[in-house]
């Protein structure tokens, strides 16, 4: 197990890199704390993946340095480093047996066969695997097979970390709600630092105890599930998260007060005056239908999801999505649309400002 | 239950491929099987001779000599292709103007025709003025591929293998693009040596292509006929007169129809169970996983 430290951490594949655009992962400062969970949460081709390879040596960054423990590895060998990868696809060696599968990293080290065999059934059980040893890999299901280059991650006792490249991507999706929780009950039984890269939220959100949102080759937010639902601090986080995601509205901000096309909304703090391109954002689950109070809006469409109905509203051309509980009245005349003040946050050329007087509780 | 419907006017559909069949496989073989049981002595008078030629035949050490010698060769060439041919692809750039470079250099040899291989290694071998063959003279080499048999040999077992390692190496190659990265990362990382990452990772993935691949070398080189005949003609004397050269001397040369029908018969039922027992072994063995 170790901390992992990136150091004014920076890549671009192009050797002569002339501006930001060029980087495929912006400079970057941050430590992943031993034994913990983490998610890299972000769309295709955010440099999530970019990261993940530079943390496991596979590619060398341009810029910055990494450090586990403190120790320099920016320039370590992925073998030195005693990282673990599961892949997209199941990577397995065919034509061995799980047994030799699981065994092989350790034999490459020139391990004694007797502890080899007592390591693999230990790591065999862990995945639940003991039955199948004898088995060649080759005819196993993807989820097998994605164990298995699990367990070959865990077979080596002093890894440092377990890192995870989209690993859910080829598997059922029954499946994948059972490996997930298989992950989680590892990593809570053996505490090994795990670094789990997804597009995909509801992943991201159940596996991580932090998770890492990134946008355009940049970090946006570090935060657990409740802080990146409540208080996104770029509108991509608001949008990427949720479902759906988070109503950005280019507004006017004046103290406690918020303007959109002359319609005044109530804040649940006081901002200072804010430059450049104004918007609040706020969640549909914190929007509410009324008759009365609001903003008037046009309703077009209403999705029946079974717990709850998502209303697709329209304000002068702008959507707003409101998520109303399942038994909540949705009626001809509730024509306006009302923010709770608490929940509504206010952005600055995308990025949250913080109001006065500090965070509400 | 849901009624069948018959409609024989189908048959129409399959007609043109039973036709086309017909005259392209089965009437041809079935004349090689009418020769093969009849002896003739021109003026289009057959009589009838059963068995025959097929104990004749069998009982000839020329074809067994000549069975021999193509086993030799097949033999010979693919222990020299397989490994040669895997090793070039194992080598070859992976990706960029080089990969496209290699991979046409290695196709010139696979689009020239048989025959003219057969004279391009007929001339560079001559010791007059073949610049292999005087090469090799003047720096006192003894080789002679008229004369003898071991020159003669080697002569069209390099040209083999100059004509289709290429097959191999492109073969074996297409194998080695379909692995994904991720495979020699996940090597790097259980720390894998060279050696095993070929011996776990490599060779598994080209398996498939490469049983095709021996497959067809076998069956082609079994078959061999063109080339070593334009550079030995069979020579010196029987020493390079595989099966296919000798049953043309016999059929065409020596005009013994019913003989070189029934040798003809046995020479592609050989074929036909060699492929057939090493197409099985290979199935078993993929599904025994290796």
């Amino acid at each position: 197990m170790a901390r992992i430290t990136l150091d004014n951490l920076a890549h671009s594949y192009n050797p002569t890199p002339s501006s930001q655009d060029d980087y495929a992962l912006k400079e970057l400062n941050y430590d992943w704390e031993d034994g913990e969970a983490y998610a890299l949460l972000g769309s295709s081709g955010c440099g999530k993946s970019t990261l993940l390879n530079i943390i496991s040596g596979l590619l060398m960054p341009s810029q910055g340095r990494i450090l586990f423990d403190g120790k320099d590895v920016t320039r370590a060998p992925t073998a030195e480093r005693n990282i673990a990868q599961v892949f997209q696809f199941p990577v397995v060696y065919d034509t061995m047996t799980v047994h030799d599968n699981l065994a092989f990293p350790l034999r490459n080290r020139g391990r004694d066969e007797t502890y080899v065999a007592e390591r693999v059934q230990e790591i065999a059980k862990m995945i639940g695997m003991e039955d199948m040893l004898r088995k060649k890999a080759r005819g196993l299901g993807a989820d097998a097979k994605q164990k298995i280059s699990l367990g070959r991650g865990m077979v080596r006792k002093d890894v440092n970390a377990l890192l995870f490249d989209e690993p859910l991507t080829v598997i059922d999706p029954h499946m994948k709600w059972e490996l997930r929780t298989q992950l989680k009950k590892l990593h809570h039984d053996f505490g090994h630092t795990m670094i789990y890269v997804t597009h995909d939220q509801t992943e991201a959100l159940t596996f991580a105890d932090k998770v890492v949102v990134m946008y355009d080759g940049r970090v946006v937010q570090i935060g657990t599930p409740e802080e990146l639902f409540e208080r996104p601090a770029h509108t991509f986080v608001g949008y990427f998260i949720g479902s759906p995601g988070m109503n950005v509205i280019p507004a006017k901000v004046e103290g406690t007060k918020a303007y959109i096309n002359g319609s005044e909304i109530a804040l649940g703090a006081g901002y200072a005056p804010v430059d450049g391109k104004v918007e609040i954002g706020v969640r549909p689950e914190f929007a509410r239908l009324s008759e009365s109070e609001g903003l008037p809006v046009k309703v077009r469409r209403v999705e029946d999801a079974g717990r709850h109905k998502i209303i697709r509203a329209e304000f002068f051309g702008q959507d707003i999505n409101i998520i109303a509980g399942e038994d909540d009245p949705v009626r001809a005349d509730m024509t306006r649309v009302t923010f709770d003040p608490a929940r509504v946050n206010v952005y600055a050329n995308d990025w949250r400002v913080a109001p006065q007087g500090g965070e509400a509780a | 239950m849901q009624q069948k419907t018959t409609n024989h006017k189908a048959w129409f559909l399959v007609l043109p491929v039973l036709v086309l069949v017909a005259f392209s496989a089965v009437i041809p073989l079935m004349t090689v099987v009418n020769y093969s049981v009849q002896d003739t002595f021109g003026n289009n008078q057959f009589f009838w001779a059963g068995l025959e030629w097929f104990q004749e035949m069998l009982s000839d050490e020329r074809m067994w000599n000549a069975l021999q010698r193509q086993l030799m060769f097949s033999g010979i060439i693919l222990a020299i292709e397989f490994p040669l041919g895997i090793f070039v692809a194992l080598n070859m750039p992976k990706s960029g103007f080089w990969s496209s470079f290699c991979l046409v250099v290695m196709s010139l040899p696979l689009l020239i025709p048989w025959n003219v291989v057969g004279t391009i290694w007929q001339i560079f071998g001559r010791v007059d003025i073949g610049l292999l063959g005087h090469t090799l003279e003047a720096l006192g080499i003894d080789y002679n591929y008229t004369q003898d048999t071991i020159s003669a040999w080697i002569t069209i077992i390099v040209m083999d293998v100059w004509h289709w390692t290429s097959l191999v190496a492109l073969l074996a190659f297409a194998g080695l693009k379909s692995i994904p990265d991720a495979y020699y990362q996940a090597a790097r990382i259980d720390q894998a040596n060279r050696w095993k990452v070929f011996r776990f990772i490599e060779l598994p993935k080209m398996m498939g292509v490469l049983m095709i691949a021996i497959l067809l070398r076998f069956m082609d080189s079994f078959m061999i006929y063109t080339e070593p005949f334009v550079v030995t003609g069979g020579g010196p004397g029987n020493a390079t007169t595989l099966l296919s050269i000798d049953l043309v001397k016999m059929a065409l040369g020596q005009f013994d129809l019913g003989p070189a029908a029934a040798f003809s018969l046995m020479y592609f039922l050989v074929i036909l169970l060699i492929s057939w027992v090493f197409y099985t072994v290979m199935v078993n063995l993929d599904k025994k996983g290796m």
